[in-house]
């Protein structure tokens, strides 16, 4: 073969090695400011009935199958949760969340990220979990310090009712 | 808006091309190869991802740890083999991309083609998996920050009774199990990748899925030199507690995902999937007329296979015979995978102008272009030269623009493939057209819209398959140039220095003519 073609191709599969090399990790991306940190609202929380439970009579517990006797008679649908975060007195969320599953009768699942500067902040979360118009049934608040790049979870454990920081 | 945009792209590309001829010739071209190369990086891939295997370490805790053994401690094997890994998935993320854009450029994705182009799309989508669901493996920093986004975007969806993104909440919530989950799809995707590789090409005939040897080792030496030069390294370990922020990302596999960061789960979704819909109906909504399919006339057909084992996309198989004839076979075609070329008749042994008893038939042929009318066509292009020397140029509607080579000393037959004239045409040129000169000329060699046109007729008429050119047509006066649309100056060039050649005395033109003889067969036009 030709020794200039064979230059050529060089030349070629070096340009082409230079463009994938290259490609394959750059330019950089700045995905997240270094001077920020993340907040990460995460939880999974199974609001109250839309109806309040009642207790069956005797009776009517003696006419169901005895494998189905339970003594409450639940609906299965749950109401949407309100859930309200406050950075230093600044709402930076506020939404609703329906029940999950084809019957409304799952958790309602938040998972919200909210960046903010590093340092000092005070969080403040609000959750409604109940019919009530007005008002939460949950409150929480702290003071957090955080890191540059820190990424702090906020959640809900409904074991305890409580709201925590991780 | 895309037409607008296809024929400025098809002339990009066949500029390119042409660089591509002069630089490695057309049997090494890569651009002729873009298929075959992706295939030979998905083996690279294959191959690279199993020794790496072997020492990645599938716990969530120590799979970092591994890696960073392979990038260091064994850089001169596994650390290699590794940066080989990403850079020949980058390289065939580039060759399929191409590859894609190639072919629409060209309009190879409709009619018959529908099915590749089709399941071309998929394919796509799992090797753009591949790559990000390998991507995670290492869990640094940057795979944090995929698995994240990645799992953000799915959550999107809805159908997961809690956000997968949970995974990832803190250093516990990741699990070991869950972590191995990943590694099963970075092994399970790639097989599904080539399963669909596979289908991609079921209606292909004779795909080729081998780039040429040399074509080959210069693209592992060319990978194994980026891998020397740069070597794959990975980000700082994954820290759940921690957000990553600046990223060196592949942008190969990985360009989609600042999208995501920019324009929220929605438009992202939007764009992929309309994307990919759009390419989907694509080859549906191209309003191209369809060719009549060919059609087999059984009183010729004695099932030679000729025509099964020619046809490019696998519309004629070989059934038993139910006309009775004494024979095994007879050729059918499927009239849905038939693209019109004509291959098939240029390939039947009964295909031949000479007959002049009964009605001019033959087994296999194109009904707006049978037997008898391209016969009258060859004859009508003859008749009006009136030159001192007479060549007639079969050439085909997809390379250079023929009809502007017409003269007094030169006709012109356009075939829908080159591949459609059967040897007999040129016999016949000679022995009853009196014809000086033919030229065959079609699409760059390498570059056959019907991909096997150029192939077939430089075999036929070399005598290394049927139907062969019959010894008694003289070679010296055939002339081979394969010449794309962007190649009619230089076609017109071979054509007027040919005719010029064979103008001469006989002997001086012989002995020009074999000079030039070996070249005129390989090459393009000069």
């Amino acid at each position: 073969m030709n020794p200039l073609r064979l230059v050529g191709q060089a030349v070629i599969a070096a340009a082409v090695m230079t463009g994938i090399g290259y490609f394959s990790q750059a330019p950089a991306y700045q995905y997240f400011p270094p001077d920020h940190a993340l907040i990460k609202l995460s939880l999974s929380h199974a609001s109250q009935r839309l109806e309040p439970c009642r207790e069956r009579t005797a009776e009517e517990l003696a006419k169901l199958p005895p494998n189905m006797r339970r003594k409450m008679d639940c609906s299965r649908e749950r109401v949407p949760t309100l859930v309200q975060l406050d950075v230093d007195g600044k709402r930076v969320f506020e939404g609703w969340r329906k029940p999950s599953g084809l019957s409304k009768d799952g958790a309602s699942q938040f998972y919200e990220r909210i960046p903010v500067t590093a340092g000092t902040h005070r969080i403040a979360v609000r959750m409604r979990d109940s019919a009530r118009s007005d008002g939460f049934d949950f409150e929480y608040e702290a003071t957090a310090t955080l890191a540059p790049l820190q990424s702090l979870v906020l959640g809900f454990r409904g074991e305890t009712g409580q709201f925590n920081l991780r | 808006m895309l037409p607008r945009l296809q024929y400025p792209l098809k002339y990009i590309f066949l500029r390119l091309e042409a660089w591509g001829d002069a630089l490695f010739g057309s049997h090494y071209n890569p651009f002729y190869y873009l298929g075959a190369l992706a295939w030979f990086n998905f083996w690279i891939v294959a191959g690279t991802g199993i020794y790496l295997y072997v020492f990645l370490d599938t716990s969530v805790t120590h799979a970092y740890s591994s890696v960073e053994y392979i990038t260091h401690e064994q850089w001169y094997l596994a650390g290699i083999t590794r940066s080989l890994h990403r850079y020949s998935s980058d390289a065939m993320v580039v060759l399929a991309l191409v590859h894609l854009l190639r072919e629409w450029a060209m309009d190879r994705y409709h009619g018959p083609r529908w099915f590749a182009w089709f399941t071309g799309i998929p394919t796509l989508w799992l090797l753009f998996f591949c790559g990000v669901s390998g991507y995670w493996l290492v869990w640094d920093m940057l795979a944090q920050y995929l698995a994240i986004d990645a799992m953000e975007w799915l959550d999107w969806v809805g159908i997961f009774s809690e956000p997968i993104a949970n995974n990832f909440l803190t250093e516990g919530s990741l699990s070991d199990r869950f972590f191995s989950l990943l590694i099963y799809i970075h092994i399970f995707v790639p097989l599904a990748l080539l399963f669909l590789m596979w289908i991609h090409l079921l209606r292909i005939a004779r795909a080729e899925t081998n780039p040429p040897r040399y074509l080959a080792i210069g693209t592992f030496a060319a990978l194994f030199a980026l891998s020397l030069v740069q070597p794959a390294v990975s980000h700082g370990p994954a820290d759940l507690t921690k957000v990553p922020s600046e990223l060196h990302l592949d942008w190969f596999f990985l360009g989609l995902f600042p999208l995501f960061d920019i324009w929220g789960p929605a438009a992202l979704w939007a764009l992929t999937v309309g994307g990919s819909m759009l390419l989907a109906v694509m080859p549906f909504v191209r309003r191209a007329p369809k060719k009549p399919a060919a059609v087999v006339d059984l009183a010729n057909c004695n099932g030679c296979t000729r025509c099964f084992a020619d046809c490019p996309f696998g519309a004629v198989t070989m059934v038993p015979r139910t006309d009775g004839l004494p024979f095994e076979k007879e050729a059918v075609v499927n009239p849905d995978l038939c693209t019109g070329c004509g291959i098939c008749m240029g390939a039947c042994p009964t295909t031949t102008p000479f007959r002049t008893k009964g009605e001019l038939s033959c087994g296999i042929q194109l009904p707006d272009l049978d037997l008898p009318t391209l016969r009258n066509v060859l004859d009508d292009a003859v008749r009006p030269l009136s030159g001192k020397t007479k060549v007639v140029v079969f050439g085909c509607e997809h390379g250079a623009h023929l009809p502007g080579l017409r003269s007094s000393e030169v006709g012109v037959v356009v075939l829908p493939c080159t591949g459609h004239l059967a040897p007999s045409f040129v016999d016949y040129a000679f022995s009853r057209a009196g014809i000086d000169g033919v030229v065959i000329t079609g699409c760059r060699d390498g570059e056959c819209f019907h991909r096997l046109g150029v192939r077939w007729t430089e075999e036929r008429i070399a005598g290394k398959r049927d139907p062969a050119l019959r010894g008694r047509v003289p070679r010296d006066r055939i002339r081979i140039a394969w010449a794309g649309p962007l190649d009619l100056p230089k076609l017109t060039h071979t054509v007027k220095t040919f005719t010029e050649e064979l103008s001469r005395p006989d002997s001086e033109a012989r002995a020009e003519t074999d000079r030039t003889a070996s070249v005129a067969m390989t090459g393009g036009a000069e």
